[in-house]
């Protein structure tokens, strides 16, 4: 059951509805009455949000693969590469890909979402497989329509020693789910799953993550900000577990949203499951409004009202860019936060 | 010149009135203590001139330079030159100081109609009023205030004073919380601001200060209203005995 397989058959029962535990706050089946129709490409933009920072940029344009690319594709040595999932034509669009990090590699996965047609339909489907002592830094910016409708899923497992990061910036869509599932062997191998949703209007993110432990001195560290304006909706899912000798296993989670307006919403649900002992494992979840009295010190000191609030705000979700290693990609997300809580940098 | 109008005052916070009927005059390059004993009302004058949220102003006015204050937003007031500098100054998460202040500096500016400051400018400027205040430099790139001890707290508002060079200063308990070094340092940093277009009310509960931020009037206040005036000797009879008489007269 999954938007893939509606897209690849044409059967609206295989999407997930409210039914399904795991998609309760995300419903497709109710928002779907049918895919919509192809319409008349508007073509590819020429830079994607990472056009600064180079590497090879693999193009996915409403579905179709680049030309000549492998179904698993290697990574060896320092690499940075750009995957651009564009929708150009609305309609429903799958794509899918496996990526392979080779044994001591370091590679940076610079991922975007763009949506220069209207409504789309899409479904990603990466399979990331990041070899000993290897490490992957994933940056994904989801820059989606109002009306689009977007999965992505990735399944990332880790061989011993590696290490796996992550950093999903999204402003939401109709509905929007970005969901990472992580194998964790234990072993020395660390992980960093980290995210941001920015959301206005109507619109929707859900950033739902499940990491599993099953082997000794595992790591992990989470951290989710989520800021809601007007009637928009924020889900957050967090499971982490930790299995029968998974022993000394380390695994935090912090989820912290701010809420901007009486019908704004954040649903989260962060879930420890621990089946092994001697782990350090914590979690942590707030949902709250913006600090009133630091506001009025700010706007005391003549910072107007709604700068004060962007200022406040980007700070806020801060703390989540600040834990992007890559430099480049680093800047591109502090600016594009900026940007998104209207901010002039 | 009247710099700061204060008629009738009158001022509830939830439905409970505070301020009531208070009445007080600052020219222009005079220095105001207030006194009183807790909860006479001191800070929520100093919110309800600044223009915080929560404060209902149900009767009388508030002018500077002759224009009103009460009816404007709490940035335009700032504009104008009026500056807090807090009992509780507040925490700022992720925010360096310098960011703060630059971000604050130039929306007063644009709001007056002024450029920008340049980043040189501004730098160079920190730095100089970082070293007459002794704050480390460095301190300056963390978040405002946050881990800062009390009294790094209330040089930071004399800092950020400095930096942002208002018209009307209003102290609400600068010198609770500091050090004797930080208490003179302190003041220096507030008695090289006065001059005679400016002017400043200066909320205290100890004479000491006035020893090093000389007064030109005191003003005793009690249940929402000035309830006395007087010269400098006004503070030190004050040490000497107390709020009560005055406590009761109010009564
Ligand atoms: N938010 C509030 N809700 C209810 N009462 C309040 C509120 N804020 C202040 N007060 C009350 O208003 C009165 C005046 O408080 P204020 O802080 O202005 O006193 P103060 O003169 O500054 O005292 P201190 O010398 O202790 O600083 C106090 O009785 C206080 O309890
Ligand atoms: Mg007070």
């Amino acid at each position: 059951m999954s938007l893939a397989k509606a897209i690849e058959t044409g059967d609206l029962t295989q999407l997930p509805s409210r039914r399904d535990e795991d998609w309760r706050w995300t419903d497709l089946r109710g928002l779907l009455r049918e895919l919509p129709k192809r319409g008349a490409s508007t073509g590819v933009p020429t830079e994607g949000p990472f056009a600064a920072l180079g590497g090879d940029v693999w193009l996915y344009v409403d579905g179709r693969k680049p030309a000549n690319d492998a179904a698993v594709a290697a990574l060896a040595s320092e690499d940075v590469i750009q995957l651009r999932f564009v929708a150009t034509a609305g309609g429903a669009a799958n794509a899918s890909q496996g990526l392979l990090v080779e044994p001591g590699a370091n590679v940076v996965l610079l991922e975007s979402y763009e949506a220069p047609a209207d409504q789309a339909v899409t479904s990603v489907e990466l399979k990331i497989y990041v070899a000993e002592g290897a490490s992957l830094e994933r940056i994904v910016i989801v820059d989606d329509r109002a009306e689009s409708v977007t999965v992505s899923q990735a399944d990332v497992t880790l061989a011993p020693g590696a290490s796996y990061a992550q950093t999903i910036l999204t402003t939401g869509a109709r509905r929007q789910r970005i969901e990472t599932r992580v194998a964790h062997p234990g072993e020395g191998a660390t992980v960093r799953l980290d995210g941001a949703y920015l959301l206005r209007e109507q619109r929707h993110a859900d950033l739902t993550t499940t990491v599993t432990h099953s082997g000794l001195d595992g790591q992990t560290s989470e951290l989710t900000k989520g800021v809601v304006h007007d009637q928009a909706r924020g889900v957050f899912q967090g499971r982490i577990v930790v299995e029968k000798g998974a022993d000394q296993t380390d695994a935090r989670m912090g989820h912290h949203a701010l809420i901007l307006s009486d019908k704004a919403e954040v649903d989260a649900k962060p879930e420890l499951l621990i089946f092994a002992d001697d782990v350090q494992c914590a979690h942590g979840n707030t949902v709250g409004a913006l600090d009133e009295n630091a506001l009025f010190y700010a706007r005391q000191r003549g910072i107007p009202l709604e700068e004060a609030r962007a200022l406040l705000t980007t700070a806020f979700v801060g703390e989540v860019v600040d834990r992007i290693q890559h430099e480049g990609a680093r800047e591109v997300a502090a600016a594009w936060v900026a940007k998104q809580l209207g901010q002039a940098q | 010149m009247t710099m700061l109008s204060i008629n009738n005052l009158h001022a509830s916070v939830g439905d409970k009135p505070i301020l009531k009927g208070l009445t007080l005059d600052v020219p222009a390059g005079e220095v105001h203590a207030i006194m009183g004993p807790n909860g006479a009302g001191k800070s929520t004058l100093s919110y309800v001139l600044t223009g915080r949220d929560g404060y209902e102003v149900t009767d009388g006015s508030a002018t500077l330079d002759g224009v009103d204050l009460l009816g404007q937003a709490p940035e335009a007031r700032a504009a104008r030159g009026l500056y807090l500098s807090f009992q509780y100054p507040l925490e700022i998460p992720g925010v360096p100081a310098l960011t703060f202040i630059r971000t604050a500096v130039n929306a007063q500016r644009k709001a007056r109609g002024e450029a920008e400051i340049s980043a040189p400018e501004f730098l160079k400027k920190a730095r100089a009023t970082a070293a007459a205040l002794k704050i480390d430099f460095d301190m300056l790139k963390r978040a405002l205030n946050v881990g800062f001890s009390g009294g790094e707290k209330k040089r930071m508002e004399i800092f950020q004073m400095a930096m942002l060079e208002p018209r009307f200063l209003i102290l609400d308990e600068t010198d609770s919380g500091l050090d004797i070094d930080a208490l003179r340092i302190v003041s220096e940093g507030v008695n090289a601001m006065r001059s005679p277009d400016r002017a400043m009310l200066v909320i205290t509960h100890y004479q000491r200060l006035l020893d090093y931020i000389k007064p030109d009037r005191v003003h005793v206040m009690s249940a929402g209203r000035i309830v006395a005036s007087g010269g400098p000797e006004l503070a030190h009879e004050l040490e000497k005995d107390g709020y009560d008489k005055y406590v009761r007269a109010a009564a």
